[in-house]
């Protein structure tokens, strides 16, 4: 077992669905970065997604776009988030997922990438623009340093390619909530709640399924059904509290604490 | 006979986020059944005929050819095609392509404006809606081009994110065309992106090759001994370069150096980069060692962009082609030079091209031959140049 198998099994056991905050590396400064992620551990986050900057961020918005220029501009390196990745596995056990794009790990190596990031404490990998068709090489390294290799699906994504993603993806699969880059607001209207039940169905319930780009008030958790979904990612609306209360990171922790336990409770 | 393939080997491919797989894919499956069909090519041949001025002339450049005293000088002349560059011939072709896929509403990037206005010469006569994409640094020094873009009924998009410049016009328009699947073309106007956009364009563009290898033929009885065009994205190069492939014909590729090889700030992608992939293709790109893309520079928008075609990484790999430098300062002198000794403006971009024929001329026998293609007009630079002249 893993430890993102192990999180969703416990979760399944007490019916609740996994919180996976997002936060990025060295955003808006190391230190600040590390101490807010602190406040989403401390307060029931089930698992932590980490995103490592990359200068032309295709699938992100505007405030994740902004937040990977300040963390370049802060000179974020592969060595940085390492340690700093070590660090967190030093203080909580829940999983840790890592989101970039594919020039940084084939830069980096595919092979020396899921190396480092395992021994180092990563859990799991999110490269939005890997498809499978690009991504044996990096798959075969996954398996082999026993990585979670989470691959998205989006609202257009026909049911036989769904079917070759779900081969291939682990940990969980990951639906893009609408057309769009992250940060866009959420729709929970009927279409997406037929197209979460299609693919449940499609995937037949073998792998965990999670929703993220958009997701970001309790109420959109609240009308995510559990029966079906089995994880939340937030990400801009979590950076948009730490924009608002920067530099005052005493308010900032506050802020931050308040919001993911009140996004926790939304999840039971 | 040097091999020709379809496929780039390692690079190209599809690194794409997952929203636009399903368009990418009909995109591919579309222009894969229009690509042999008589009916699409007759009419996007005839808008090539009648609309774009096709096919454009061979001229030897006398007076140039005795200045430098060496090769035979020849120039394509795709400056003279309706609006001024070889980004029509690309134009026509997708716009064609998105009408046939019902999408009516098409968006663009551009650089130095000239694939903008292309797009929306193109959109305009097929009916369709057209949006560009263009960095803001590059709207500022290419002015005349964001008006003639209004004018020909385009909405524009000015970007403010990353440098503000052609590869963020690009970022914009790809993150457009994940918000509006349904009814969106994303009309790319070099030989970048994810498959299937290198190789349609460069079929689109590869008549530029196909028409110098009859016209040089017809005038010469041979092939020209060199073919010189500039590469920024790299599509007049590669169709440029394609036809020719299977003859002995010398292909060479120039670079922007900016100001110079010694400073980062050139667009020298093939002779300083590495392998990466960036917008949705694996290719030589320009980063720094965590793999975050670098701010590039040159004297010409259009080749201020670092990555490069895919084909072209290929070529090089294979010894296909070779890619030289130029720097602004040369292409700014051969700006001057053409301009003087035949009368004809190139952009800056072309001027690169120029520059390096200028450079190798001599070397060579009169009794051989070089084609530059010359990829647009140099209207659009003027105000670059004379700011650099103070001539009025």
């Amino acid at each position: 077992m893993s430890r993102i198998k192990d999180s969703f099994y416990n979760l399944k056991k007490k019916n609740e669905q996994a919180l996976i905050p997002y936060i990025m590396a060295g955003y808006p400064n190391d230190k600040y970065c590390m101490a807010t992620i602190k406040s989403i551990i401390n307060n029931g986050a089930d698992m932590l997604e980490i995103g490592f900057p990359f200068s032309d961020p295709l699938a992100d918005g505007q405030i994740i776009q902004n937040a990977s220029r300040i963390s370049i501009e802060q000179k974020m390196n592969m060595k940085k988030l390492l340690s700093m990745i070590k660090n967190i596995r030093n203080e909580t056990k829940i999983p840790i997922i890592i989101m970039t794009y594919a020039n940084i790990i084939y830069q980096y190596g595919y092979e020396k990438f899921l190396s480092d990031a395992k021994s180092n404490g990563a859990d799991g990998l999110i490269i939005p623009d890997l498809p499978i068709e690009e991504a044996s090489t990096y798959k075969q390294f996954a398996q082999y340093y026993n990585i979670e290799t989470i691959f998205l699906v989006a609202p257009n994504t026909p049911t036989n390619r769904i079917k070759k993603i779900c081969k291939i993806c682990s940990g969980f699969l990951y639906l893009v909530s609408t057309y769009g880059t992250t940060g866009t607001k959420i729709n929970i209207n009927n279409e997406l709640k037929n197209l979460i039940k299609t693919i449940k169905h499609i995937t037949n319930n073998k792998i965990p399924l999670g929703i993220g780009f958009g997701v970001s008030t309790t109420k959109d958790i609240m009308l995510l059904d559990k029966q079906y979904v089995d994880a939340v990612i937030i990400g801009s609306a979590l950076l948009k509290i730490i924009n608002k209360t920067y530099p005052k990171l005493n308010q900032t922790q506050i802020k931050i604490s308040e919001f993911i336990h009140e996004l926790k409770s939304a999840t039971k | 006979m040097k091999k020709i393939n379809n496929q780039f080997e390692e690079f190209g491919g599809k690194y794409i986020p997952e929203t636009l797989m399903p368009l990418i894919n009909e995109l591919e499956e579309k222009y894969f059944q229009l690509r042999n069909d008589k009916n699409f090519q007759s009419e996007l041949n005839k808008l090539l005929i009648e609309y774009a001025g096709r096919p454009t002339p061979i001229y030897y450049a006398k007076n140039l050819t005795k200045k430098i005293g060496g090769a035979k000088i020849y120039l394509k002349r795709e400056d003279l095609l309706h609006g001024g560059a070889h980004k029509i011939n690309n134009t026509l072709g997708q716009a064609l392509l998105a009408k046939k896929m019902n999408k009516n509403r098409v968006i663009a990037e551009t650089g130095a404006g000239q694939h903008g206005i292309a797009t929306a010469m193109a959109c305009a006569i097929l009916a369709l809606e057209s949006e560009i994409y263009m960095g803001r640094t590059d709207g500022a020094r290419q002015k005349i081009n964001l008006l003639k873009m209004k004018l020909l009924g385009s909405k524009i998009h000015l970007v403010n994110s990353g440098s503000q410049t052609l590869k963020d016009a690009i970022n914009e328009a790809i993150k457009d065309w994940i918000k509006n699947v349904n009814n969106t073309y994303y009309l790319i106007g070099s030989v970048v992106g994810p498959h299937p956009y290198p190789t349609m364009v460069r079929d689109f563009q590869s008549i530029i090759g196909k028409e110098i290898k009859l016209q040089m033929y017809k005038k010469n009885k041979k092939h020209p001994d060199i073919a010189i065009a500039c590469v920024g994205g790299g599509s007049n190069a590669i169709g440029t370069f394609y036809p020719l492939l299977n003859t002995n014909t010398e292909l060479i590729g120039v670079e922007a150096g900016g100001r110079g090889l010694k400073t980062d700030d050139h667009a020298a992608t093939l002779n300083r980069g590495s392998k990466g992939i960036l917008h949705g293709m694996m290719t030589y790109i320009l980063q720094d060692n965590d793999g975050q893309i670098k701010n590039t520079h040159s004297i010409s928008a259009g080749l201020d962009y670092p990555g490069v075609g895919p084909e072209h990484a290929y070529l090089m790999n294979k010894k296909l082609a070779k890619y030289e430098i130029v720097n602004d300062d040369e292409a700014f002198n051969a700006f001057l030079l053409l301009s003087k000794t035949e009368g004809i403006m190139p952009a800056l971009e072309s001027a690169h091209a120029v520059a390096h024929a200028i450079k190798i001329a001599s070397e060579m026998k009169k009794s051989r031959s070089i084609i530059i293609t010359i990829s647009g007009r140099g209207d659009k630079d003027i105000e670059i140049i004379n700011k650099m002249l103070n001539y009025v």
